[in-house]
C-alpha cells in the first residue's frame, strides 16, 4: 500500500477530487494547511503598513491506495491540479505498513 | 395528515378570530367620541400657554427617545468595530469592556453625571466646576408641569426623563472610544476603574463647560459644538491618547523601529460596526436638535449622511493613491471621520459645506493614522485619529463654514482636549502606580480572553 500525499492550491480541490473519482479512488482525507516553497510569500498592506505573508494557504490531500494504483493516482492529481504557474504544489508517495478498517476489523488492502 | 388538519384548523380559527375582533374594533369605532374629545381638550388646557404646540411636543418627545435608542445602538457598533479590528484571542475582552461601559455609563450618569453635566445654578466655581448629586427628576410628582413644556419649552421639547435618557446614552461613548485604543493589552480591572472615573466625573464636568452653560459659552461669539465633536469625541480621543502613551504599544507592533501590523480578525464584524455607528449617528446628531423641529431634523440628517459619505470616499481615494491599495479598514475609518467631523456643525451648515467638512476629515484621518503609527502610538482601531483629531477638525470647521468664531472654536476644542488628556494622564498614571495598567507579556501573548476571562470567543477555532 502507498500513501499519496498531495499539497495543492485550495481552489483546485474540487477538480482533483473529481479526477480521483474518475480513476476509481473511493475515499480521501483533506486538511487545510499553510506553507511555502520556492515561490515564497508575498507582501500585503494593512492600515498603511506592509507585511509579508510567508505561509500561504494550501490544501493537503491524503489517499492510501494499493501499490499498483499509486502511479495512476499521482498522475490524476498532477493533471488536475496543474495551472502551470508557481505555487501549484507537490505530490509525495510514501509506503504504508498496515491499515485497519475500524468497523469490520479488515486489514491490509481489504481495508482500503 | 394529522399535522395538515391541525394547521388547517389553526388557519381557519385564526381567520375567524380576526374577523370577530375586527367587528369588535368597528363597534368601538362607532362609539360616540365626545368623551375622547373632552379628555383631549382637558389635556391641551393643562398645557397652559403651550397648549397650541402640544402635538409638536408629543412628536418631539417621541423622536428624542427614538434618537436615544439609536445612540444606544452605537454601543453595539463600537463593540463589533473594536472586536473586528483586533485579534480573535482578545474578542471576549473587548466585548466585555463594551458591556461594562454601557452599564456603568448609564448608572453613573443617573448617580452624579446628569446633574454635573447640567448643573443649572449648582456651580461650585461658576462656569468652571460643577458636581451634581443624583438624578432627581424621578422624585417629582406625576402630573407636574415638567412632564411637558414646563421642562424646556419648545426649544428643548422633551420631558426630564427624555432629556436624561438621551444624554445618558451619550455619556458612555467617551469611555468606549478609549476602550478601542487600549485594546489587547490593558488590564481589565484597571480599565474598569479608569472608565468609571472618566464617564462618571470627567465627561460631565468638562461637558458642563459647554452644554451645562459654563465658561465656553461666554467666549466671543459663543463656543459652538452642536452634538459634541469636541465635548464627546475629541474628549474621548485625547483621553485615549494619554492612556496609550502610558500603556505603550502592543508587544510585537514595533520591532527594531519598524511597524509590524497586527491584523484585525474580522473585517465583516468591523464593517457591521461602522454601519451600525452610521445608523446610530442619525440619533446622535438628529436627536441633538432637541425637538422634532422639521427644518432642523431634516437638515441634520442630510449633513450627517453627506459628511459620512464624503469622508468614506475621501479616505478610499487617499488610501488608493498613497497606500497603493483600497484598504477597507481605512474606508471604514473615513466614514467615521466624516461623521465625527460634521457632529459639531450638523445644524449650522448646508449640504455642500458638510461634504467639504466630511471629505477633509476623510483625508485627515488616513494621514493621522499613519502619523500616530510612525511615532509609535499604537491605536488598534484608529480611535485617536477618528475621534480626537477629526473631533478638533469638526469643531474648527464650524468656525469656517458654520458662522462661529474661529478663535473661540480653537480655544474651546483645545481646552476640552487638553482637559481630557490631562485627566486621563493623571488618573491612568495613578492607577498604573498603584495596581499597574498592563497585562504581563505572557498574558498578552496568550490573549486576554483566556488570561483575563478564562473564556474563548471562538472555542471551535484555533487561536490566531
Amino acid at each position: 500500500m502507498k500513501l499519496v500525499k498531495a499539497i495543492i492550491k485550495p481552489f483546485k480541490l474540487e477538480e482533483v477530487k473529481e479526477a480521483l473519482a474518475d480513476v476509481g479512488i473511493e475515499g480521501m482525507t483533506v486538511t487545510e494547511v499553510k506553507g511555502f516553497g520556492r515561490q515564497k510569500g508575498h507582501t500585503e498592506i494593512y492600515r498603511g503598513s506592509e507585511y509579508t505573508v510567508d505561509f500561504l494557504p494550501k490544501v493537503m490531500l491524503e489517499v492510501v491506495v494499493d501499490d499498483s494504483e499509486a502511479e495512476k493516482t499521482s498522475t490524476a492529481i498532477v493533471n488536475a491540479a496543474k495551472t502551470g504557474k508557481i505555487g501549484d504544489g507537490k505530490v509525495f508517495i510514501l509506503p504504508v505498513e498496515s491499515a485497519v478498517r475500524i468497523r469490520t476489523d479488515e486489514t491490509g488492502p481489504d481495508a482500503l | 395528515m394529522k399535522i395538515k388538519n391541525f394547521l388547517l384548523t389553526l388557519l381557519f380559527s385564526g381567520i375567524t378570530f380576526m374577523c370577530l375582533s375586527a367587528n369588535l374594533n368597528a363597534e368601538v369605532m362607532l362609539d360616540p367620541m365626545a368623551s375622547g374629545d373632552e379628555d383631549y381638550i382637558a389635556l391641551l388646557e393643562a398645557q397652559g400657554e403651550y397648549a397650541y404646540a402640544f402635538d409638536f411636543f408629543t412628536t418631539s418627545m417621541l423622536w428624542t427617545v427614538i434618537a436615544a435608542a439609536l445612540v444606544f445602538l452605537m454601543h453595539l457598533g463600537f463593540a463589533t468595530l473594536e472586536a473586528g479590528l483586533t485579534q480573535s484571542k482578545n474578542t471576549v475582552n473587548i466585548l466585555f469592556k463594551n458591556v461594562f461601559i454601557i452599564c456603568i455609563g448609564l448608572f453613573t450618569y443617573a448617580l452624579i453625571g446628569f446633574n454635573t453635566h447640567y448643573p443649572g445654578d449648582g456651580w461650585i466655581i461658576d462656569g468652571w466646576l460643577a458636581f451634581g448629586g443624583e438624578f432627581g427628576y424621578a422624585l417629582t410628582a406625576a402630573g407636574n408641569a415638567d412632564d411637558t413644556f414646563g421642562y424646556g419649552g419648545v426649544g428643548l421639547a422633551m420631558t426630564g426623563y427624555g432629556d436624561f435618557i438621551f444624554q445618558a446614552m451619550f455619556a458612555a461613548t467617551a469611555a468606549t472610544i478609549v476602550s478601542g485604543a487600549v485594546a489587547e493589552r490593558v488590564k481589565l480591572g484597571s480599565f474598569m476603574i479608569f472608565a468609571t472615573l472618566l464617564v462618571a466625573i470627567a465627561y460631565p464636568m468638562v461637558g458642563a463647560w459647554h452644554w451645562g452653560g459654563g465658561w465656553l459659552g461666554s467666549l466671543e461669539g459663543g463656543f459652538y459644538d452642536f452634538a459634541g465633536s469636541s465635548v464627546v469625541h475629541a474628549f474621548g480621543g485625547f483621553a485615549a491618547l494619554a492612556c496609550v502613551m502610558i500603556l505603550g504599544p502592543r508587544s510585537g507592533k514595533y520591532v527594531d523601529g519598524k511597524i509590524k501590523p497586527i491584523l484585525g480578525h474580522s473585517m465583516p464584524l468591523a464593517t457591521i460596526g461602522v454601519f451600525l455607528l452610521f445608523l446610530g449617528w442619525f440619533g446622535f446628531n438628529g436627536g441633538s436638535v432637541l425637538s422634532a423641529n422639521p427644518a432642523g431634523v431634516g437638515l441634520v440628517f442630510v449633513t450627517t449622511a453627506l459628511a459620512a459619505a464624503a469622508g468614506g470616499l475621501a479616505s478610499i481615494i487617499v488610501s488608493m493613491l498613497f497606500l497603493k491599495k483600497p484598504d477597507l479598514s481605512m474606508a471604514l475609518n473615513g466614514i467615521l471621520a466624516g461623521l465625527v467631523g460634521i457632529t459639531a456643525g450638523a445644524d449650522a451648515m448646508g449640504a455642500w459645506a458638510a461634504v467639504t467638512v466630511g471629505a477633509i476629515a476623510g483625508v485627515i484621518v488616513v494621514f493621522s493614522i499613519l502619523f500616530f503609527d510612525k511615532i509609535q502610538i499604537d491605536d488598534p482601531v484608529g480611535a485617536i485619529s477618528v475621534h480626537g483629531v477629526c473631533g478638533i477638525w469638526g469643531t474648527l470647521a464650524v468656525g469656517i463654514w458654520g458662522g462661529a468664531n474661529f478663535v473661540t472654536q480653537l480655544i474651546g476644542t483645545l481646552s476640552v482636549s487638553i482637559a481630557a488628556f490631562a485627566f486621563a494622564f493623571i488618573v491612568f498614571g495613578i492607577i498604573k502606580a498603584i495596581m499597574g495598567v498592563r497585562v504581563s507579556p505572557e498574558e498578552e501573548a496568550e490573549g486576554l480572553d483566556l488570561s483575563e476571562h478564562g473564556q474563548a470567543a471562538y472555542p471551535d477555532f484555533a487561536q490566531s
